[in-house]
């Protein structure tokens, strides 16, 4: 429980996939200029990564790993098999998100399917393939079971969502002000993101 | 041999090197740019390993491309990727077993970089191999030249070394220089690159 607990807080502040691994850059500034867009998909890719991780898991430790059915070591179809999961998971989201609510559908267009090359989706599941073989009685950021993963995912999901949101907020206030021409739009964006990150880096003293 | 290199060949080779940067105008790509830049070394072999799939990747889909359907493309699009990405990823870790540690996932994520699948989508999927091939080469050099300027400024003034060659000589530090070891840091590679932005779109009118 203890360990699930840290696991947890953890990939929201220390870990977290924007400020220290960079993953899902390309939709977090394209996406992030309303609070409400990007809380859409923040709650999209927290759904997505919810369901890849612990099949990945499976995946990993039961078919692809030396022990698994095969009894061989296949771990170098992982690339191809991973991102096939999320593919085909990001299609089935798709649907249904398509068919319960056509408003939200409508709200994320082109940003739906394109979770699939989000990469915050595949680092998720490559950061928890490095992990399987940590001893989560010495490391906080070991995954030793389907929950654990799936404790991994929903933290690292909601450290994406709270990113992306708090980006959008300051990009909404930002609008109103001056910025040199030439460094309007991307690059006062990145100099933004530069200074949260290093906010994001307090956290980094957190032992849990 | 002369339509190999004609006006629009080159035309598509070298647009993404400056007017149509994947990083700096078309902003893909991100965050590997931003992971992997904390030296210099690493930059360059991320920045030649995207190269290369690239432009093989824009090769095959471009072959393949009449008898793709369209339903399913972008599944296609990602496997063909992602055994290119497998096979660099081998290559590495025989060749250069050092740096593919220190790339560590960011060799995987490759096959999420939304340059590839840009180029695939908007130009392979629709040219001949040829041009595709020019295509590739030049999104992923236009790629590799922003990872170096970054990495190599982080590394200089992060370090004090050059590919691991020390540059800022030793007097220096006796007479009470410091390495900036916030250079190091993500937080950084995020400012820095920042500033390159601001300084091309500066420089370059449109």
């Amino acid at each position: 429980m203890e360990h699930a607990f840290s696991l947890f807080v953890r990939s929201i502040f220390v870990d977290n996939m924007i400020f220290a691994s960079f993953l899902g850059m390309c939709s977090y500034l394209a996406v992030s200029k309303n609070v409400k867009t990007s809380f859409g998909l923040g709650v999209a890719v927290t759904f997505v990564l919810l369901v890849t991780l612990p099949v990945n898991y499976l995946l990993q430790t039961k078919v692809l790993a030396a022990d698994g059915i095969f009894g061989i070591d296949l771990t170098y179809l992982s690339f191809i098999l991973f991102i096939a999961v999320i593919a085909g998971i990001v299609q089935l989201v798709e649907m249904v998100v398509e068919r319960f609510s056509p408003s939200l559908y409508n709200a994320l267009g082109i940003f739906l399917p394109l979770i699939a090359v989000n990469c915050a989706i595949m680092g998720g599941s490559l950061f928890m393939q490095q992990r399987i073989s940590m001893d989560p009685a010495t490391s906080s950021q070991a995954i030793g079971s389907v929950g654990d993963a799936f404790i991994y995912a929903l933290g690292s999901g909601i450290g994406w969502l709270l990113a992306i949101v708090a980006l959008a907020a300051i990009r909404e206030k930002m609008a109103y002000s001056v910025v040199p021409k030439s460094l309007q739009g991307l690059g006062i964006t990145f100099i933004t993101v530069g200074l949260m990150a290093m906010a994001f880096m307090c956290f980094s003293g957190l032992s849990l | 041999m002369s339509s190999l290199f004609s006006k629009d060949n080159q035309k598509v080779f070298l647009e993404p090197l400056n007017l149509n940067n994947p990083i700096l105008v078309q902003v893909l790509g991100i965050c590997s740019a931003l992971a992997v830049t904390s030296k210099l070394e690493p930059s360059i072999v991320m920045g030649l390993s995207v190269t290369v799939i690239t432009a093989f990747s824009n090769v095959i889909i471009s072959l393949l491309r009449k008898t793709i359907p369209n339903r399913i493309r972008i599944i296609i699009q990602l496997v063909v990727v992602a055994a290119l990405v497998t096979i660099v990823s081998m290559v590495l870790k025989a060749f250069a077993y050092d740096v593919s540690v220190e790339l560590s996932v960011y060799v995987g994520l490759i096959i999420t970089n939304c340059i590839l699948m840009g180029r695939l989508e908007a130009f392979a999927m629709s040219n001949e191999p040829w041009p595709s091939f020019l295509d590739g080469v030049g999104s992923g050099l236009g790629y590799a030249w922003i990872l170096v300027v970054v990495g190599a400024v982080r590394e200089l003034f992060g370090s004090g070394t050059l590919l691991n060659i020390r540059i800022i000589p030793q007097f220096c530090y006796d007479a009470g220089y410091m390495d900036n070891g916030m250079m190091t840091m993500p937080a950084m590679a995020m400012i820095i690159l920042g500033c390159v932005v601001w300084a091309h779109r500066a420089l370059v009118k449109e």
